[in-house]
């Protein structure tokens, strides 16, 4: 097939989710011609999110008419090096996202700032608690940049996605009502907080009075109509309950198409092209410099598209693996620990308890907004002492009424039959007086878990498939152990009339089949050291100068929260890198 | 038809009959450009590619030595006031390069080339020339422009502003060759002579002359929505034989502005009626609609989001500040001041707490409309209909929702709407079609609710009249409604 080769441009950006869209925003504001490439296709509030058809759980909850076609490519998954991998064929643990806006548009909008802590784990660990403490095999690491570096930024994309919150720590005092945990912030969030559904009132008033401290969850689900610094619009939200897995079909949900997408789609220096599927990053003879980008147009037609500048912004799985396929980078080797491509996979560990109430107590769990309710972070990152517990890492816990949609968020008490008469009067009596306490805890990063290129299984195209090798480790189940108990503790002071309980245990197995979390990690990771890290604290390539990658696949390891606010803020911390420095003078950053 | 215009008719005769079908479908013909329009919201979900926007006008090519670039600029800036490029840029793109199509039963009226192209332009035309065509609708080869060009409205505008419209046209376009293809009508209306028949009723000479006793604000104000602006070419009701506009200024009788059907929507009445209408509005509110094609609690829909998007976004706070002047005193009653604030800013603060919006709110559903209303409507605009500041309309209050026509009302619901995307409020925030989930009983039921609560006053809807606007639905039309 004879190769179309297309005018080159200052940067391409390959995929088009909310890092496509920041950078999108920031490269054409400098001036640069731009071009975005997306393998799916594109969409938008109206019509494609439009209501009442997008409240269709069917589809896009149980289907995924959002996801990934796991058919044409996916990713294979196994245990440990000795295991034989196989593909992901259904979405289960984790959502993948495709098309314009990418998972920015079926996310549920919680929305974290790192702890100061987070950003320098290794350091903060090696401190407090001696450099014995990290067990062997942990590849803990600092990011290489601060939280004082990244404040700015957190505050922009606060400001971008209109986010709902209160504020806990305002340049250094603290502030009642709000996370007294978080780093300082430049300024208060710019919408107050989602109100509060019933479950959240009663575990906020659980938590306090068992002395720790509740907050109202951050949200990007406008609590007020909003106009950001560019000038778009988000309505506020109504609490439908349909935010992850869905489209928002009333703007109230921050995403690229509600916040950005209205002022780049006008910019005569940006263009994007849809189902344009982009195989490899093309290198210059002597591998030192990328001059393009290779894609499959919708056509079949092989494109090849030079640029000054290769962005990846695809998803934290497809990063790595472009970066694989490109040969951009050392790939990881788990035998000898030498190699950085793929190293450094982690995920997260969560759990949760099921409550059940009277009927004095109804939960209303119809009234639901993707991050409408309350959480708190005493147990989270270094917020505790771990010198007596003897794990890294930790959880956020929350009562968080994501919707109270009838086939995936109906829960019954343990023990009720599956189907049949009991289970339709079980059904009928606890739908409205049932909730949740949960956990998201971070895991951390191991020597054998990883990612690389499968020898085995091909994507419709012909390449390789991702390889992930993971499974749970002693140290995060011993974490998901102790904040079983807190959640426990504070489900107890809830006092409902049953509870389930359900944290894994040691000795349990990774089982992809269950939702768990969508925030996957590392693989790509960022840091201040070659050896340990394949990008440099700009997220720009240090093998490849004119090769930067966004995401989460820059995470050295995962922390206990969402990861979307990191990611935009290091999106905005690059661009302004590349704006500021890398343009004048185009070479290593670092 | 007044009788004037009846006598008139007679001394003509039988040309004029012909000139006048001609004329009424030749501005008919609008609402079938070839251009998205209204749906200009990043749309289809299969396009492989979506950058491209609406042609912009720019200045482009100011030659130096030739013309001082302030002059081209401020023929940019007028070209834009007028509108121009709306009709006359095509599927190429090519601003100003014309071949827009208007699809017609007669035949096909195609927008000409008005670049600076010698050959395929108006490059050849000297300023008397470009002036006879926008004043006189006369090209420069003599023969006569059909009256989709509005050359009855911009007969008005003055010998400085023509210098540098033309100014802009020679110096400022970029010269695009192509010739679109001619408009070549069957006969008789093929005859552009006919034409002269219809000026005789409809073409008043003369630029805009001031009225004395008003401000210069004033005045600014009414040579613009009567020059350039062409307004009345669709806020003001034609004559259902000749096609002509009933009236061309607020001196010239109550139907000046009055609102009319034009391409299947009904464009709002802009003077006062015994209704809530835009004239009403407070300066800032008229002034942010313009601007942004939105205020606090409305929406630009229809025809006139390309309007905002293509034409007023980029007029100055002045001169649409002097727009709002005159607008807020066509029919106002004598002696009244112009609004501090917009009539409908008090309905909505006090929607929270009206009765309609308690009863819906305690689950007290009476009749077929409110239930529609709950199960489609309710989650945007509020059981206050109040809808969200800048976001959402609201519907109480609303001069569409209270207009006699509900024509767009109806179109609304049917086919959805999006908000223009400008400058300063990008979002083109937009209402999906219901159309395919809502019968004609179902929309009657729904509309004839909003009009009379939470204090609109305004008659029923039928089920005949929502059938009527589906009936004129094309596939366009359905670019906001899920497939």
């Amino acid at each position: 097939m004879a190769t179309i080769k297309k005018p080159s441009v200052d940067a391409v950006l390959v995929g088009f989710g909310w890092t496509g869209a920041i950078m999108g925003m920031e490269l054409t504001a400098a001036g640069l011609k731009v071009l975005a490439l997306e393998r799916g296709e594109n969409r938008d509030t109206v019509p494609d999110f439009a209501y009442p058809r997008i409240t269709d759980e069917l589809s896009y909850g149980i289907r995924g008419k959002l996801f990934q076609n796991l058919s044409k490519e996916t990713v294979t998954v196994r245990h440990t090096p000795a295991d034989l991998a196989v593909p992901y064929r259904q979405h289960g643990s984790f959502l993948l996202g495709d098309g314009v806006g990418g998972a920015g548009v079926h996310w549920n909008g919680h929305h974290w700032r790192a702890l100061p802590a987070d950003l320098r784990l290794r350091s903060t660990y090696e401190e407090r608690y001696g450099k014995k403490f990290i067990p062997e095999g942990m590849n803990l690491q600092d990011f290489g940049v601060t939280y004082d570096e990244l404040e700015p930024h957190f505050d922009q994309f606060e400001k971008i996605c209109g986010t709902s919150g209160k504020a806990g720590n305002l340049r250094g005092d603290i502030q009642a009502g709000g996370n007294p945990f978080e780093g300082w912030r430049s300024n208060e969030f710019p919408l107050p907080p989602l109100a509060s559904p019933n479950s959240a009132v009663l575990f906020e008033k659980a938590a306090r009075e068992l002395g720790f401290h509740p907050f109202p969850q951050a949200a990007a689900n406008a609590s007020r109509a909003y106009t950001n610094p560019h000038g778009a619009q988000l309505g506020p939200c109504n609490f439908c309950g349909f935010c992850e897995r869905y489209g928002c079909y009333m703007y109230a949900k921050a995403s690229p198409q509600t916040t950005l997408l209205p002022t780049l789609m006008k910019r005569s220096n940006f263009e994007l092209r849809t189902r344009s599927h982009v195989q490899r990053v093309l290198m210059s003879a002597d591998g030192k410099r990328a001059t393009g980008v290779l894609y499959i147009d919708a056509q079949g037609n092989e494109i090849e598209q030079p640029a000054d500048l290769v962005v990846l912004c695809a998803y934290q799985m497809h990063n790595v693996r472009l970066l694989l396929l490109s040969n951009i980078g050392k790939k990881y080797d788990p035998a000898t620990g030498e190699g950085v491509v793929g190293r450094n996979y982690a995920y997260q560990l969560n759990g949760g308890a099921a409550l059940h109430f009277d009927k004095e107590q109804p939960m209303n769990p119809f009234v639901g907004a993707g991050a409408s309710g309350h959480a708190m972070d005493d147990f989270d990152g270094d917020n505790f002492d771990h010198g007596p517990l003897g794990f890294v890492g930790g959880a956020t816990i929350n009562c968080i009424n994501t919707g109270g949609r009838p086939i995936q968020q109906l829960s019954l008490p343990a023990g009720t039959p599956t189907w049949g008469a009991a289970w339709k009067k079980a059904a009928k009596e606890n739908y409205v007086y049932q909730t949740s306490v949960g956990s998201q805890g971070s895991v951390m990063s191991y020597r054998d878990n990883y990612l690389d290129l499968d020898p085995t299984y091909k994507d419709q195209f012909g390449q390789p498939l991702l390889r992930m090798t993971f499974d749970w480790k002693d140290n995060d189940m011993a974490m998901t152990a102790f904040i079983g108990g807190k959640v426990e503790q504070i489900a107890r002071a809830m006092n409902p009339k049953h509870i389930s309980m359900g944290f894994k245990k040691k000795g349990e197995h990774y089982d992809v089949r269950p939702y768990q979390s969508t925030h996957n990690t590392g693989g790509a990771v960022m840091g201040t050291d070659p050896k340990t890290s394949a990008i440099n604290r700009y997220l720009q390539s240090w093998d490849v100068s004119n090769v930067f990658v966004m995401g989460a696949s820059a995470f050295p390891q995962n922390f206990g929260y969402n990861p979307t606010a990191v990611v935009g803020a290091l999106a905005y911390w690059s661009a302004k890198a590349i704006r500021e420095r890398y343009l004048k003078s185009p070479g290593a950053l670092a | 038809m007044n009788a004037e215009t009846t006598t008139r008719l007679r001394i003509t005769g039988l040309g004029i009959v012909i000139a006048a079908v001609i004329s009424t479908w030749a501005f008919g013909a609008f609402g079938q450009k070839a251009t998205p329009g209204p749906g200009t919201a990043p749309a289809s979900a299969n396009a492989p590619a979506t950058s491209a926007g609406a042609p912009t006008a720019t200045a482009t090519i100011a030659a130096p030595g030739k013309a001082p670039d302030a002059l081209v600029e401020r023929g940019l800036y007028l070209a834009r006031a007028g509108d121009c490029i709306s009709c006359h840029t095509g599927p190429s793109k090519a601003p100003f390069a014309g071949g827009l199509p208007m699809k017609t039963p007669f035949g096909t009226i195609v927008s000409t080339n008005i670049t600076p192209d010698k050959a395929g332009g108006i490059g050849d035309y000297t300023e008397a020339d470009f002036a006879r065509a926008l004043r006189e609708g006369v090209r420069k080869d003599g023969r006569h422009l059909y009256p989709a060009m509005p050359y009855t409205s911009f007969a008005r505008i003055d010998d400085a502003d023509m210098h540098a419209l033309y100014t802009y046209f020679q110096r400022g376009v970029a010269p695009v060759a192509d010739k679109p293809p001619a408009t070549d009508l069957p006969w008789p209306f093929s005859m552009r002579w006919l034409m002269l028949g219809w000026n005789f009723l409809y073409l008043e000479p003369g630029v805009y002359s001031p009225d004395a006793a008003r401000s210069a604000e004033w005045n600014r104000g009414a040579y613009l929505v009567q020059g350039l602006g062409h307004c009345g070419e669709c806020h003001t009701p034609r004559n259902s034989l000749t096609g002509g506009v009933k009236s061309t200024s607020e001196r010239r009788g109550d139907s000046f502005l009055a609102g009319a059907l034009i391409d299947g929507w009904y464009a709002q009445p802009l003077r006062h009626t015994d209704r809530p209408t835009a004239a009403q509005w407070s300066s800032a509110d008229l002034v942010a609609f313009l601007g942004t094609g939105r205020t606090a609690h409305t929406a630009a829909f229809g025809g006139m989001s390309e309007v905002v998007e293509n034409s007023t976004q980029y007029m100055s706070k002045e001169d649409l500040g002097a727009i709002a002047s005159y607008l807020q005193t066509i029919g106002a009653p004598v002696g009244s001041s112009p609004p501090v604030a917009s009539p409908q800013t008090a309905v909505v603060a006090a929607a929270d707490r009206h009765p309609d919006t308690l009863k819906l709110r305690a689950g007290t559903v009476e009749g077929a409309g409110a239930m529609i209303y709950l199960n489609n409507c309710n989650a945007c605009h509020r059981s206050s209909g109040a809808g969200a500041n800048g976001v959402f309309p609201s519907l109480s209050g609303n001069s569409v929702v209270n207009a006699k026509d509900p024509t767009s009302l109806i179109r609304i619901v049917l086919g959805g709407s999006a908000m223009p995307s400008t400058e300063k409020a990008p979002a083109a925030l937009a209402m999906p079609g219901f159309g395919w989930r809502l019968t004609d009983a179902d929309v009657a039921d729904l509309l004839s609710y909003v009009r009379v609560t939470w204090g609109n006053k305004a008659e029923a809807v039928t089920p005949a009249q929502v059938a009527a606007v589906r009936a004129t639905f094309k596939p366009a039309d359905l670019a906001l409604t899920k497939p």
